[in-house]
C-alpha cells in the first residue's frame, strides 16, 4: 500500500481540486446577481427579476455543494495533517476563525432570505441580502487566501520550540495578514473567480441564443456576464504580473520550475510552450529569448536563479507539471482576453447575438476559466513543494501520527465515490435548471390563492 | 499569567469554544432531530412541510460547526489535530454524512418521481441520524477518556470507540435531538401534521427522559473523573438540579402544549449538559485513561497569548453580528411553514 504521506497528499489534492470548482463560481455569480438585481431595482423591468430568480436557484445549487465540500477541507487539516495543524494553528487558525465568523456566517445566513424570502421581505431588503451573500463569499476567499499566502511567504511570526515540537507563533497580526504575497494572490484569485462565474452566465445565455430560446433574458444575462468578464480578464494581466513578481522575489525555486529554467548563470528565456526533461535538466520549446530575465530584472541580458542552484531536497521535483500547469493558465488567460474583446467589438457593432460561431464558442468557453483556476493552483501548490509552509515545515513532516495508511485509503475511496456521485448529480440538476430556463414572474396574488387551495386540500386528505 | 475578568486566556477560550459548540448543538440539533424523525411522516405533503420547516435555516445552523471547528483549530491546535486524527474514521463518516444530508435536502424536490423522493427521504433520515450518533459517540468517548501515551499518541484501535458507555451517550444525544427537532416541527406546523406531531413529541420526550436518567446514573457510577469537581465544590450541584428541573419543565410545557417554552427548555438542557461535560473536563480537554498525567490540558494545548487575544477580539466583533443576523433570519421566517414554488 502507498505511504500515508502519498495517500494524504492525493486525498487533499483531490478534495481541494473538487471543492475549487464551486466557490469561484459562487463568487462570480454573486457579483452577476448583484448587477442583475440592481438593474431590476433601478429600471423596474421584469426581465431582470426573471433572470435574477433564475440565477439565484443555480447559485444555491453551487453554493450548497461548495459548503458541503468546504467543511471537508477544514476538518482534513486536523484529520490528516495534525502536525501541520499544531505547527500553524496559532497563525492559520485566526485567519480560519475570521473566515468562519465574518464571511461564511454572513453568506449562509442571508442565503435563506435570497432563496425563500422573495415574498417575506421588501425588494430593498432582498437586494441587501444579495449584496451580503456576494460580499460574504468574497470575504471568505479573502481569509482563505491570506492563510494560504502566509504558507507561501510567512511573515509576522516567530518559531517557538525545537524540532518536531516547534510551532510558529504570531508576533504581528497585520504583518501576517498583509504578508508579501497576500494582496497580489487575493486579487488574482478573486478575478479568476469573477471569470468563472461570468463565463458560466455567458455560456448559458449563449446556449439559449444559439437554440433560439428565452432570447431576451439570454441577451440580458450575457451582457451582465460580459461586463464582469471583460473587466476581470484585462485586470488579470496586471495581477498575474504582480503575482509573478512576488514569486521571483520570494520563491525563486518555484519561478524557475514554472519556466523550466535550470542554469543560474544563463539569460532566462520565456517559453510560450515547451517540455521539461527532469532527468537531464533540460527544457525545450518555443521561447522569447531573455523574456524571463526582462520580466524579473527589466533587462534581456540579466541572469536568473535556476533550479540547479537549489539542492534537490529544497526544490519541487515535479518540474514539468509545474511548467505545464503554469503555461496552461497563462495561455487561457490570453484566450479569455481575446474572447471578451471580440464579444465587446461585435456588441459595439450591434452584431454580437447574430454571430452564431462566437456564441457557440462562448457555450464551451465556460470550461476555460475552470481549467485555468485549477491549473494556477496546481502550479502554486506543487511549485511550493517540498514545503507545506515555505522554508519552515516540510510536507512530509506535517502528517498525523495517529493515522494509518489503510484508514486514508478507506477515506480516499469513500471521497472518490461520493464526489463522483455528487458531480453527476450536479451536472444533471444544472442541466435540468438550464433546460427549464428563467420562468416568467409569478403574480403574487395567484400564489397566495394557490396556498389556500392547497391548505384546503390538505385538510380534506388527512395524514392517515 | 494574563487574565481578563479574572480568567486566564486558555480558560476564556475553553469557554468560547464551549459556547460555540453549545450554539451548534442548540441550532443544528433541532434540524438534525427533524431529519431523524423524517420517516415518521407518511404523506408527501407532510414530508415537504417538515423539510421546508428547516429549509431556510439549516445551512446557517451548520455554520456554527464550521466556526466551532475553526475556533478549536485556532485556540487549541494540538487538541484539534489530536482529536480529529484519533477519530479519523468516525470523522470521515461524519463528513460524508454531512455531504449526503446536504444533497438530499437540496435534490429531493428536484424530480417528481416517487422512488426519487423516497430515496432522498431515506438518505436524509439516515444521514441525520448517523451524524447525531457519530457526534454522540465522539462525545461519549471524550467524557470517558481515551487510551493515550505520554506523547498524546492514541494506543487504541477503531473498536476502542464502541464501548457501552459511548454507545449510551450516542443514543442519548439522538434522543435529545429528536425531542428538540420534534418540538421545533410542532411549532412550525398546523392542522393534521401538527396533530400527528403532538403525539410524536410526547413519545420523544419519554424516550429522552429514559435516556437522560440512564446516562446520568451510569456517568455518576462509572465515570468518577466527571464528578470529582462536583465533590470538591458542592455548590456546583446546582447544575444537575437545574438539569432535572429543566427536563421536568420540557415535559410540563409539552403537556400544556406550550411548545415555544418547551423549545426554550430543550435548548437549555442541551446547554446545561454540555456545561456539565465542560466542568468535568476542565482544565483538561482530552483525558487519557492510560494515566491521568498523559491527558492534554488547555494550558499545554493553547495557542500563544497574543494569538488568543487577537482571536478574542475577532470573536467579540463577530459574535454579535452572527447572532443578530441569525435572529433576523429566524424572525423573517417566523410562523407556520407554507409551501410555494421556491420550496424544497
Amino acid at each position: 500500500m502507498p505511504s500515508v504521506e502519498i495517500l494524504s497528499r492525493i486525498q487533499f489534492a483531490f478534495t481541494i481540486a473538487f471543492h475549487y470548482i464551486y466557490p469561484p463560481l459562487s463568487i462570480g455569480l454573486g457579483v452577476c446577481l448583484v448587477i442583475m438585481e440592481g438593474m431590476y431595482l433601478r429600471t423596474g423591468i421584469k426581465l431582470y427579476e426573471d433572470i435574477t430568480r433564475f440565477w439565484i436557484k443555480i447559485f444555491a445549487l453551487i453554493f450548497g455543494i461548495g459548503v458541503a465540500t468546504g467543511i471537508v477541507m477544514e476538518f482534513e487539516f486536523g484529520t490528516n495533517w495534525a502536525t501541520y495543524s499544531r505547527y500553524v494553528g496559532d497563525i492559520f487558525g485566526s485567519a480560519l476563525a475570521a473566515e468562519g465568523i465574518f464571511a461564511f456566517a454572513l453568506e449562509s445566513g442571508f442565503l435563506g432570505i435570497l432563496l425563500f424570502g422573495w415574498n417575506r421581505v421588501s425588494k430593498g431588503v432582498h437586494f441587501f441580502s444579495t449584496i451580503m451573500v456576494a460580499l460574504g463569499s468574497i470575504f471568505s476567499a479573502l481569509w482563505i487566501v491570506i492563510a494560504n499566502s502566509w504558507q507561501q511567504t510567512p511573515t509576522g511570526y516567530m518559531i517557538e520550540g525545537e524540532g518536531l515540537q516547534a510551532r510558529a507563533v504570531i508576533t504581528d497580526f497585520w504583518e501576517m495578514v498583509f504578508n508579501p504575497s497576500s494582496v497580489d494572490r487575493f486579487s488574482h484569485v478573486i478575478l479568476g473567480s469573477f471569470l468563472a462565474g461570468a463565463f458560466l452566465v455567458m455560456s448559458v445565455g449563449a446556449w439559449y441564443i444559439v437554440r433560439n430560446r428565452f432570447v431576451e433574458p439570454a441577451k440580458a444575462m450575457f451582457k451582465v456576464g460580459l461586463s464582469v468578464a471583460a473587466i476581470a480578464a484585462l485586470a488579470q494581466l496586471f495581477t498575474g504580473h504582480r503575482s509573478a513578481e512576488y514569486v521571483s522575489h520570494y520563491q525563486p525555486a518555484k519561478l524557475a520550475a514554472m519556466e523550466g529554467h535550470w542554469d543560474s548563470s544563463a539569460v532566462a528565456p520565456m517559453y510560450l510552450f515547451g517540455w521539461v526533461d527532469n532527468k537531464s535538466g533540460k527544457t525545450t520549446g518555443l521561447a522569447v529569448p531573455g523574456g524571463l530575465s526582462f520580466l524579473t530584472h527589466g533587462s534581456f541580458q540579466a541572469s536568473v536563479t535556476g533550479l540547479n542552484a537549489f539542492p534537490v531536497t529544497e526544490r519541487p521535483t515535479a518540474v514539468n507539471f509545474v511548467f505545464q500547469t503554469y503555461h496552461i493558465m497563462v495561455a487561457i488567460g490570453m484566450m479569455l482576453i481575446a474572447l471578451t474583446l471580440a464579444a465587446l467589438y461585435f456588441l459595439w457593432r450591434k452584431q454580437l447575438f447574430n454571430k452564431k460561431w462566437l456564441m457557440t464558442l462562448f457555450v464551451w468557453a465556460v470550461l476555460l476559466p475552470q481549467v485555468a483556476n485549477q491549473a494556477g493552483w496546481y502550479a502554486a501548490e506543487v511549485g511550493r513543494q517540498p514545503w507545506v509552509v515555505y522554508g519552515l515545515l516540510r510536507t512530509s513532516d506535517a502528517l498525523s501520527k495517529d493515522v494509518k495508511a489503510n484508514q486514508v485509503m478507506f477515506s480516499l475511496i469513500l471521497f472518490t465515490l461520493v464526489y463522483a456521485l455528487l458531480f453527476v448529480l450536479f451536472i444533471y440538476l444544472l442541466n435540468k435548471k438550464i433546460q427549464h430556463g428563467p420562468a416568467m414572474t409569478h403574480n403574487e396574488e395567484d400564489e397566495s390563492d394557490a396556498f389556500s387551495k392547497r391548505n384546503i386540500k390538505q385538510l380534506q386528505n388527512p395524514e392517515h | 499569567m494574563e487574565t481578563i475578568f479574572g480568567l486566564d486566556l486558555p480558560t476564556l477560550w475553553f469557554l468560547v469554544i464551549g459556547g460555540l459548540i453549545t450554539g451548534y448543538g442548540v441550532l443544528d440539533g433541532f434540524d438534525l432531530g427533524a431529519g431523524a424523525l423524517h420517516l415518521f411522516f407518511n404523506k408527501e405533503e407532510s414530508r415537504r412541510l417538515a423539510l421546508n420547516a428547516i429549509g431556510p435555516v439549516w445551512d446557517g445552523n451548520e455554520v456554527w460547526l464550521v466556526i466551532a471547528g475553526g475556533a478549536l483549530f485556532a485556540g487549541f491546535p494540538l487538541v484539534y489535530g489530536t482529536i480529529l486524527s484519533i477519530f479519523y474514521v468516525p470523522f470521515m463518516l461524519f463528513l460524508v454524512a454531512l455531504i449526503f444530508r446536504g444533497i438530499s435536502i437540496e435534490f429531493r424536490g428536484k424530480e417528481p418521481m416517487a422512488w426519487w423522493r423516497k430515496m432522498w427521504d431515506v438518505a436524509y433520515m439516515v444521514s441525520s441520524t448517523g451524524i447525531t450518533l457519530l457526534l454522540g459517540l465522539i462525545l461519549g468517548n471524550l467524557i470517558h477518556g481515551l487510551p493515550m501515551n505520554e506523547k498524546h499518541e492514541f494506543t487504541g484501535g477503531l473498536l476502542t470507540f464502541f464501548h457501552p458507555y459511548a454507545l449510551l451517550i450516542a443514543v442519548t444525544t439522538l434522543s435529545l435531538f429528536m425531542l428538540h427537532g420534534a418540538i421545533y416541527l410542532v411549532m412550525k406546523t398546523e392542522n393534521r401534521l401538527y396533530a400527528k406531531l403532538t403525539v410524536l413529541v410526547n413519545n420523544c420526550s419519554k424516550f429522552f427522559i429514559l435516556c437522560f436518567i440512564l446516562s446520568s446514573m451510569v456517568t455518576l457510577i462509572y465515570i468518577p473523573h466527571m464528578t470529582d469537581e462536583f465533590k470538591e465544590h458542592p455548590w456546583l450541584f446546582v447544575l444537575p438540579m437545574l438539569a432535572v428541573l429543566t427536563v421536568l419543565n420540557i415535559k410540563r410545557n409539552i403537556d400544556a402544549r406550550k411548545y415555544f417554552t418547551a423549545f426554550v427548555f430543550s435548548s437549555c438542557i442541551t446547554a446545561i449538559l454540555l456545561i456539565l461535560f465542560a466542568i468535568g473536563l476542565y482544565p483538561n480537554i482530552v483525558i487519557s485513561t492510560t494515566n491521568p498525567a498523559f491527558s492534554i490540558s488547555i494550558y499545554e494545548a493553547a495557542s500563544s497569548p497574543k494569538s488568543l487575544k487577537i482571536m478574542l477580539l475577532i470573536a467579540a466583533i463577530g459574535t454579535p453580528l452572527v447572532i443578530s443576523y441569525t435572529i433576523f433570519v429566524f424572525w423573517t421566517f417566523r410562523g407556520k411553514v407554507k409551501l410555494n414554488e421556491m420550496s424544497y
